[in-house]
């Protein structure tokens, strides 16, 4: 089958799979069977955060650097798209509404919202990247933490979106956007990471001052990717607005930040199928947790879900010290390897079983080579 | 080719290079040797941009280069094999090789290079789809070797080539040198191992504190009773 139309074949048959577990989401459901309004919920929580997972893989996993800041671009995206919406919209929306019918007057008025807070996701992402990805090291981490809580602050002193008080959202979302954004978002850092881009990107991760002599200008390379990883978290951030139609500074505080680097840590730091797997966990388990009777802990009542950040911890501590470079590490799980198997010819040698050195040139172990077996 | 004219550079208050002038020739193979904190990483990396000189001047081919990025020497021709050789770990032998093809846009004249860098280093053949992570320090030193030439410079940057290799292994890597030198490639070597760069090298200085205290052919350096007390321990 040709390329292109296996890819309509494909985006066809995701398209109906989004309608279908829409449909399902619904009260009534389909042919009688509906998942109901709490698994629903869960589910919508599921790909909100596997975009936020999956674009800051791009930054932290692949391009190496770290930020820790992925709410602060969560609630420029929610906050700057629901102004959009609530003072703009409607006005657009039924002025639309007249002469195209409503379903598609308010898909053309979230679209635009999406498109805001997109971008304005990625102008902060560039004023807080330009500074401090020109440096080394660890900055960029610094800045953003400092930044997310920057971020936060001032949008509870806005007094047009609401303040302390918080802020009503008209509920434009539903699992085809979220869903649809999700898939969108796999594929477009899927598609980055595959190309030169990528590459370039990968190899900053490994070693920024050679990848500096093979003529990559890090520096701008660095930039691109933490822009292109904030404005997916602005999308999600427009996406869970418009869904929860009800937004408040507490949920972008650092606990959101860090989910999602818990999320890449557990699934694996340079994977995006690891990113999934790591949102679909971190997003399930708190839920779990809540379904357990309520222990006594000495004298007090303890809830599980309560815990969350205790066992988030502990969890962090057990990847770090039983599989640092997390579940699937930098592979992609896929069915891939089910084709290579079939694929390798007979009597092809299998990576590494060639001769080995012989003892007169391996190298005495040096610092570096100490570290390299390190960070293997 | 390269020239360097009264360059001098601070690390802060600390002035680590002192008014160093020194050229390297189409076609040589220079070679800058002196002891640990002499001052031969640091010109290094002022070449290459780093660090930019307080005072002097850096030209390749007439051109100032002094405080230009890094990433833009490549396009002009300068290539360099980072110290501590700097393997992309994670990337396989072939990927790393790539790596080193960055800017180059022609895939047949990139394989071309690449079967030249396997002829090269045939070790580097037996290890094509490993994670360069994986190789022996030589085999990684051959890689980094093989991945600056990639980009097919005028100008090539060894940084400490020998660094912590078996001497067998230093024995190959200096084999390369002179193999890349016979195609025509010019060549600054930097390194410790004062015996062997001075036998593979035309021309020498000598770094002592930040300053050149002594430069000529390297077959009258390695001859001088003071360079063989001080760097060859004879």
């Amino acid at each position: 089958m040709p390329t292109f139309v296996k890819r309509i074949v494909g985006a066809v048959v995701i398209i109906l799979l989004l309608y279908f577990v829409y449909m399902m989401m619904s009260e009534e459901g389909l042919f009688g069977f509906g998942i109901g309004a709490y698994p629903a919920d869960v589910l919508m929580l599921i790909f909100v955060n596997i975009i936020l997972a999956v674009s800051l893989n791009l930054i932290n996993g692949f391009t190496g650097q770290f930020s820790i800041g992925h709410a602060g671009f969560m609630a420029i995206g929610a906050y700057t798209s629901a102004y959009t919406t609530v003072y703009h919209g409607q006005h657009l929306e039924r002025w639309l509404a007249a002469s195209i019918g409503e379903t598609p007057a308010i898909a053309i008025v979230f679209l635009i919202a999406i498109l805001v807070g997109a971008l304005a996701a990625a102008t902060m992402g560039l004023i807080v990247g330009i500074p401090s990805l020109r440096l080394r090291g660890d900055y960029l981490a610094i800045v953003t933490l400092g930044f997310a809580e920057i971020i936060r602050i001032v949008i509870l002193n806005i007094d047009v979106v609401g303040g302390a008080t918080g802020f009503s959202v008209p509920g434009y979302s539903n699992f085809i956007w979220v869903g649809g954004f999700a898939i969108i978002t796999i594929i477009v850092i899927r598609n980055i990471v595959r190309s030169d881009m990528g590459r370039a990107l990968i190899s900053i991760r490994e070693d920024e001052l050679a990848s500096e002599a093979m003529g990559i200008n890090t520096t701008r390379y660095k930039v691109i990717a933490f822009v292109i990883s904030s404005s997916f978290a602005g999308v999600a951030g427009v996406l869970f607005a418009h869904y929860k139609k009800f937004l408040h500074t507490n949920d972008f505080q650092f606990i959101r930040s860090f989910e999602v680097i818990i999320m890449i840590v557990l699934g694996g730091m340079g994977s995006i199928t690891g990113s999934i797997l790591g949102a679909i966990v971190i997003t399930v388990l708190p839920e779990l947790l809540r379904q357990l009777p309520t222990i006594n802990l000495f004298g007090s009542t303890v809830n599980f879900a309560d815990l969350r950040l205790v066992i988030y911890a502990l969890l962090l501590i057990g990847i770090i010290l039983t599989r640092p470079q997390g579940v699937l590490g930098h592979h992609e799980f896929g069915l891939n390897w089910l084709k290579r198997a079939q694929k390798r010819p007979e009597g092809d040698e299998p990576i590494g079983a060639s001769k080995g050195v012989p003892i007169a040139e391996r190298d005495a172990p040096t610092a570096d080579s100490a570290k390299e077996a390190k960070n293997q | 080719m390269l020239v360097l004219e009264n360059v001098s550079v601070n690390y802060g208050a600390i002035e680590a290079l002192t008014s160093i002038s020194m050229r390297v020739e189409k076609g040589e193979v220079v070679t800058l040797i002196g002891a640990n904190g002499a001052g031969k990483t640091t010109t290094l990396r002022t070449i290459t941009g780093l660090l930019e000189p307080r005072e002097g001047r850096v030209t390749f081919e007439g051109e100032e280069i002094g405080g230009k990025p890094t990433h833009k020497l490549v396009a002009r021709g300068i290539s360099m094999s980072p110290e501590g050789r700097g393997v992309f770990a994670n990337l396989t032998v072939r990927e790393n090789l790539q790596m080193g093809a960055y800017l180059k846009k022609n895939k047949r004249e990139i394989a071309k290079d690449m079967e030249r860098a396997f002829t090269m280093f045939p070790r580097l053949k037996e290890r094509e789809s490993q994670k360069a992570g994986t190789l022996s320090g030589g085999e990684q030193q051959m890689l980094a070797i093989g991945r600056a030439l990639m980009s097919r410079p005028r100008l090539l940057l060894l940084d400490e080539p020998s660094l912590g290799l078996a001497p067998l292994v230093v024995h190959t890597i200096f084999e390369a040198i002179d193999e890349i030198r016979s195609e025509g490639t010019t060549i600054l070597l930097v390194e410790q191992n004062a015996h062997a760069a001075l036998k593979h090298s035309d021309r020498a200085y000598v770094l002592e504190t930040g300053q050149i205290v002594m430069e000529g052919p390297s077959k009258d350096l390695a001859a001088d009773p003071r360079i063989k007390e001080a760097y060859l321990g004879e």
